[in-house]
């Protein structure tokens, strides 16, 4: 977890708690702490300040997100507020290894590479299907039906799935 | 030493250029050759908006005055915005859209990669981090269209050699620095605009190079959009783009 060097007390951890288990609302299998897009959350002067990252500067699911960690926060019995941190950026390279296993199971390729990796500007990655494994995959699109997400398909077994772009 | 007003025109200057341009490439949806490109073009204008509204809404802290991020995108008269002629041409063909935004995002991305590390300006330098890694797939994937159509067929060819025939005259001012600009250029807030010439050069050339494109000498730059002089299709834009707010001032999702 993100933050358990951060906890300071009973409260912040049950507040962390809450907050860490609202999950994504475009890919419901992992948790905003799972993402890495919960930074922090931590009792200032009574209230739960939570610190959230978005993934894209578009991402039209930020508002939706922040909502609810106000919500299950609110619901634990705290007085919450969000606040959005967009430095350092974040990255997939904070999606937790739990959160990937999720991801692959649910059917998204996690992102293969660390962010920081060759990636060079016309770079190729090999992809694995999340369903059979065979890395004889075919990219169909840079860009798929969320702005994390590109769109490949599985030449071994024919499957088409998405991949959790890598940034 | 950049001033309160310095900081606010330069934001402003630099939001209008991803507001236009996002509005431009999101006019695609719906229309796109094909339905991943239709996608992609979605996903592209999405990116330009986010950053546009990170950008407005701290040139609203900035200027103080109560502005939102809505209310500088939305309620200002036509010669108060200070984009760049590029980012407002009209989509034209899919040749024109794709090579319009290759300029853009080979310019932006190493602009933002300097501001990302280097700027004395906590929030823009988040705010760069974020869109030099979605600029990236911008080049990438602009970058693939110009070889594949200027190096496909007759036909696709001639379009991406019209393209650059009407567009590079545009490009001219990506590395004109206005005195707001400056103004954060000295105070190490931005980076020169002249000194993204040899990446943008470079990262041009590759991409001609394997089109089998031109790079065309330009007598007469196009200029003024920073100055508010805009072309007669910058009207119709915002005819398009400010409808809601102009009819229902101050609606809300």
């Amino acid at each position: 977890m993100a933050q358990a060097a951060g906890i300071r007390s009973l409260d912040d951890a049950r507040a962390w708690a809450a907050a860490a288990a609202v999950p994504d609302p475009e890919v419901p299998c992992v948790t905003v702490a799972d993402l890495g897009i919960l930074r922090s959350v931590e009792i200032e002067d009574g209230v739960a300040v939570a610190k959230v990252s978005p993934t894209y500067s578009g991402c039209p699911a930020v508002v939706a997100i922040e909502l609810a960690i106000e919500a299950a926060l609110r619901e634990a019995g705290f007085e919450p507020r969000i606040e959005r941190v967009m430095s350092p950026a974040w990255t997939t390279d904070w999606i937790t290894a739990e959160g990937r296993e999720k991801l692959r199971a649910y059917g998204i390729a996690p992102p293969v590479n660390a962010s920081k990796s060759k990636m060079a500007l016309f770079g190729e990655t090999v992809v694995n299907c999340p369903r059979c494994g065979s890395p004889d995959t075919h990219k169909v699109s840079e860009f798929g039906s969320t702005p994390c997400k590109a769109h490949y398909i599985c030449k071994a077994c024919a499957e088409p799935f998405d991949y959790f772009k890598c940034i | 030493m950049a001033g309160r007003d310095e900081l606010f025109a330069a934001l402003l200057q630099l939001a209008d250029d991803h507001l236009i341009l996002g509005h431009r490439v999101g006019e695609w949806t719906g229309h796109a050759p094909m339905l991943e490109e239709d996608l992609a073009l979605t996903n592209l204008a999405l990116d330009l908006l986010g950053q546009a509204r990170a950008i407005y809404a701290y040139a609203g802290q900035v200027e103080g005055e109560g502005r939102d991020e809505d209310k500088l995108a939305f309620l200002r008269l036509e010669l108060e915005y200070r984009n760049l002629l590029l980012v407002e041409r009209p989509n034209g063909d899919f040749a024109h859209t794709i090579l319009r935004q290759f300029y853009f995002a080979a310019f932006m991305k190493p602009w933002w990669d300097w501001a990302a590390v280097n700027s004395t300006d906590e929030t823009l330098k988040g705010i760069a981090g974020k869109a030099a890694k979605e600029m990236a797939y911008h080049v990438r994937h602009c970058g693939e269209w110009v070889i594949r159509l200027g190096d496909g067929t007759d036909e696709s060819a001639a379009r991406m050699r019209a393209a650059v025939d009407a567009l590079h005259r545009y490009t001219a001012e990506l590395f004109t620095d206005t005195p707001a600009f400056k103004a954060c250029v000295d105070a190490d807030i931005l980076p020169a605009r002249d000194s993204i010439r040899p990446a943008w050069d470079a990262t041009v050339r590759m991409v001609f190079d394997e089109a089998r494109l031109d790079v065309p000498e330009v007598p007469f730059p196009a200029q003024g959009g920073r100055d508010g002089l805009h072309g007669e299709e910058m009207g119709h834009l915002l005819a398009e783009l400010q409808y809601m707010q102009r009819t229902y001032p101050d609606m809300k999702w």
